[in-house]
């Protein structure tokens, strides 16, 4: 398991627009590097990416929730 | 000499002391929101406290340096590394000509500062150094910093100047506390809010969100009742309209009784939301240092006790000089 987590503070996004859909849900297969979501803090907007290929096995922010440096926003079982 | 920009950071912008002298036409004072972390990192590399700094805000920039350099990181805490290897903030820092700097994750605060022995040499824009990314003016280029950027440092002179410090006394730090008492100066309308409006705004726990920049920062809790009233010619429809009038530095303004905004240091010179009372300036810094969630306490104070304030910053700030 690994975990993706925040590096900056701000509201965290699932989708990258309100009417698109979101960039990855749970169970999918995801690649390393793969955007999974975004913060947005200061009118900007950074992408959160995996470090590892595997499977997305859930969200721990709700989409719209508020993150902190260091809060994990998804949990990836490796392979 | 000059540091190559690998990644920028989320918003890194070069800052001094600020651009003073320019508000009555609309140009804010700007410079380091935190300015006693920026003036320490000054002086812990020899610089003067005018010498321009990087303002890191929550990520910061990775970098090289293409000459030996000395450099301080002060401010919000946050992991240094140097090549890759972890270090110390509020301390003075050698680099070697090639040497690699990146940082971890911040742990409290906002932002942070990168001073650099000889300063961060961009061309001075009405007497400062300090971008103001709003109106495109000053630092490199009037933004803040991209990957590929090359940033100019400042030729030391072969003497070199003396380092006042080679480190900052853990006394001497600010705090990044999670919870914050803001003092304010009621006013200039004041007088538009009810009584239980004021007793609102100076008594609930009021939480910093996350939109809060160098321009504003905005507040979330309870509805503050303005008073009702007949919209004078040339105000808006909203209670907290008035006819456009200056605005003060640090003002506190609170569109529709909702979430009020504190103006910071880019912040507009004016417009027409009421003012309702304004942060004193020792403790703008305290406001700068708070990261989004922080419980914030707005206590009203008098000019006097302002005044009194704000000369116990400036000693706290002389201090480090000595």
């Amino acid at each position: 398991m690994a975990d993706i987590v925040s590096p900056l503070p701000g509201i965290f996004y699932r989708k990258p627009a309100p009417d698109k859909e979101p960039f990855a849900n749970e169970g999918d297969s995801i690649e390393a590097g793969q955007t999974i979501g975004v913060v947005e803090i200061m009118k900007q907007f950074s992408e959160i990416r995996s470090d590892v290929a595997g499977t997305l096995e859930s969200f721990a922010v709700e989409d719209s929730g508020t993150v902190n440096p260091g809060d994990i926003i998804a949990t990836v079982s490796e392979g | 000499m000059a540091f190559d920009i690998l990644e920028p950071g989320l918003a890194t912008s070069v800052q001094d002391l600020g651009r003073l002298g320019y508000y009555n036409v609309g140009i804010p004072q700007g410079g380091a929101m935190d300015q006693l972390s920026a003036s320490m990192a000054n002086a812990l590399v020899g610089n003067a406290e005018t010498d321009a700094v990087l303002e890191c805000a929550y990520l910061g920039p990775k970098f090289t340096t293409d000459t030996d350099a000395v450099i301080a990181v002060t401010g919000a805490p946050v992991q240094v590394r140097i090549n890759g290897t972890a270090t110390e903030q509020w301390t003075r820092l050698a680099l070697y000509a090639g040497d690699e700097v990146s940082f971890g994750m911040l742990s409290g605060g906002t932002r942070y500062y990168i001073a650099v022995q000889g300063g961060i040499d961009v061309p001075l824009v009405l007497g400062s150094r300090s971008t103001y990314a709003l109106g495109a003016l000053g630092g490199l280029q009037g933004r803040a910093l991209k990957a590929g950027d090359t940033v100019p440092v400042g030729t030391v002179e072969p003497s070199g100047p003396r380092p006042v410090r080679e480190s900052i006394p853990e006394d001497l730090r600010p705090a990044y506390a999670k919870e914050v008492t803001v003092r304010i100066l009621p006013g200039l309308y004041d007088h538009r809010l009810t009584a239980e409006g004021m007793e609102t705004l100076v008594s609930a726990s009021w939480k910093l969100t996350p939109v809060a920049d160098r321009t504003g920062l905005r507040y979330s809790g309870p509805d503050i009742a303005w008073k009702p009233r007949t919209q004078p010619f040339g105000a808006g429809s909203d209670p907290s309209n008035i006819v456009d009038a200056g605005y003060a530095v640090g003002s506190i303004q609170i569109p529709g009784g909702k979430e009020p905004i504190v103006l910071h240091r880019d912040a507009v010179s004016g417009g027409g939301y009421a003012m309702v009372a304004t942060v004193i300036s020792a403790d703008m810094d305290v406001v700068a240092r708070s990261a989004p969630g922080t419980v914030t306490h707005f206590e009203p104070v008098t000019m006097e006790q302002a005044l009194v304030a704000r000369a116990d910053a400036a000693r706290t700030r002389r201090a480090v000089w000595e």
